[in-house]
């Protein structure tokens, strides 16, 4: 893996009122990376995604994006937001707007971009995640699956640096959850920087470059696919893979 | 056109002692008809001004400023917990005698705002209280994750208030607004109390010259269902045309 980090989290700590949430977690990723954080529910995962993209202000540390110091309490949060894309796990589409409009409206919204080029994107972008005929379609005339897919295409849309994703299949079924699966695989191959937090082992072991098992707020293992999966050193990281492979 | 009505009406009258005025005389039609005229008035720009306060006292809720949430939940407060013909009342006798007054062109002095400014103002603020509630669980029934999702994309509040929140709260909320606005509607009658020549003023007029109270009273009431009527089936069509294909609110 060469290049510079894109992303550099550095003993970043979080807690809620007297719930500590992050302990101590530490991470460097770099640009086209696949970063796949495994790990119990609670273990904040989630937290963690949520304050790469300042949806929750870190406690203690410091983490870059880019550049960007995100725990600067002067954050311009637009400048990160255009760096950073995120597709929650509930897919969290505008239900009032269509599939198009969902996809579109940030950058017209948000880039000031003109009406005709953001709809034009938007039709690449749901080409891209294979659901060009549901381009007028409203999210509850969507499956699960096409929701997220379209949920991936709206973050697409505003061309980011990195995208996270929060347990982006956790809510679909087996077959929905592939049709998700292989569009992220796809981004990640085509060189897009990304960070997982998921419970798809097996995808994980797939398209993962790095692999952080956490546990009790703090990265308990880290490492390739392999070092993770198939010769994990800590006992709590091997319980953990026990129960779920 | 009105001719056969008015000469079996006028037959009615002769024959039954049924005194329905307004469908023969001239002057009680006039009268009627202007106060239906002003009572749709009245009601149009108070449902227009209490949405407007409705929205912006809903947006100030949820501000970050504790002053404007303290003063929101104040007004809320104090138009809802007191009687509408008092806030009148207030808003008519007290407040519009401390603000100054204008001189007309013969040179007498003119209140800078009249009974119906003043009925305008007092039944917007009061259904407008009532309308920040409303809006404000419409609100609250959006989930979160909705509006996080617009921050995300970069959204600022304003922005996520009026592109995501709103719309989706709007139509969540919109049969209790409907609801509001039947009130509101029927509200309009106390502006009777400062002499705005509404449909309850003009009938007034009508019976005390007349003496048809008991027919005045049961074409008021026809009225006030038929125009409440009109509303709900405004309301009604507003929803359908709001609806969204495939969305469990």
């Amino acid at each position: 893996m060469l290049g510079q980090p894109l992303i550099e989290i550095d003993h970043v700590e979080k807690s809620f009122h007297n719930t500590v949430v992050l302990r101590d977690i530490s991470m460097k990723i770099t640009k086209g990376e696949c970063a796949c954080i495994i790990g119990p529910s609670g273990s904040g995962k989630s937290t963690l995604l949520r304050c790469i993209n300042a949806l929750v202000p870190v406690s203690r540390g410091s983490i870059i994006v880019d550049g960007i110091q995100v725990n600067d309490p002067n954050l311009d949060k637009l400048a990160l937001r255009r760096k950073v894309g995120i597709v929650f796990q509930q897919y969290n589409l505008f239900p009032h707007k269509t599939a198009i409009q969902n996809i579109a409206m940030a950058p017209i919204n948000v880039l000031g971009r003109p009406k005709e080029e953001s709809y034009e994107r938007a039709r690449q972008l749901l080409a891209k995640v294979k659901l060009s005929e549901k381009a007028d379609a409203y999210p509850g005339e969507l499956s699960g699956g096409q929701q997220q897919r379209v949920a991936i295409a709206r973050s697409l849309a505003m061309n980011p640096l990195v995208m996270l994703f929060d347990e982006v299949t956790a809510a679909l079924d087996p077959e929905t959850k592939k049709e998700v699966l292989f569009t992220i695989r796809d981004l990640a191959a085509e060189g897009m920087t990304c960070i997982l937090v998921t419970h798809e082992m097996g995808f994980a072991s797939e398209v993962a470059d790095h692999v952080y098992f956490t546990d009790g707020g703090m990265i308990v293992e880290s490492g390739t696919p392999t070092d993770i999966f198939k010769a994990a050193q800590n006992d709590r990281t091997r319980a953990f893979l026990s129960q779920v492979l | 056109m009105m001719e056969p009505i008015a000469r079996w009406f006028k037959w009615l009258s002769s024959t039954h002692g049924l005194n329905y005025s307004v469908f023969f005389d001239n002057y009680d039609q006039t009268l009627f008809l202007k106060g239906l005229q002003t009572t749709i008035f009245l009601s149009l720009a108070c449902i227009f001004l209490s949405i407007m306060v409705g929205l912006i006292g809903a947006w100030l809720q949820g501000s970050r400023l504790r002053a404007a949430r303290i003063g929101t939940a104040m007004f809320v407060q104090f138009f809802r917990n007191t009687p509408p013909l008092v806030q009148l009342a207030f808003f008519y006798y007290a407040v519009s005698s401390l603000l100054p007054t204008l001189t007309d062109q013969f040179g007498a002095q003119a209140p800078i705002i009249n009974n119906l400014g003043w009925a305008i103002i007092s039944f917007s603020l009061f259904a407008g209280a009532f309308n920040i509630e409303i809006f404000r669980s419409g609100i609250e029934a959006v989930p979160t994750a909705m509006t996080e999702a617009a921050e995300s994309l970069g959204y600022t509040r304003f922005q996520i208030y009026r592109i995501v929140v709103v719309p989706i709260a709007f139509r969540i909320c919109l049969p209790s607004l409907g609801n509001n606005l039947v009130n509101l509607v029927k509200t309009t009658t106390l502006a009777y109390a400062i002499g705005v020549p509404e449909l309850l003023y003009a009938s007034a007029q009508i019976w005390s010259e007349a003496m048809n109270v008991r027919e005045m009273m049961v074409l008021l009431l026809i009225t006030y269902v038929a125009l409440v009527a009109v509303l709900v089936g405004l309301m009604q069509r507003w929803e359908r045309s709001l609806r969204i294909p495939g969305y469990i609110a």
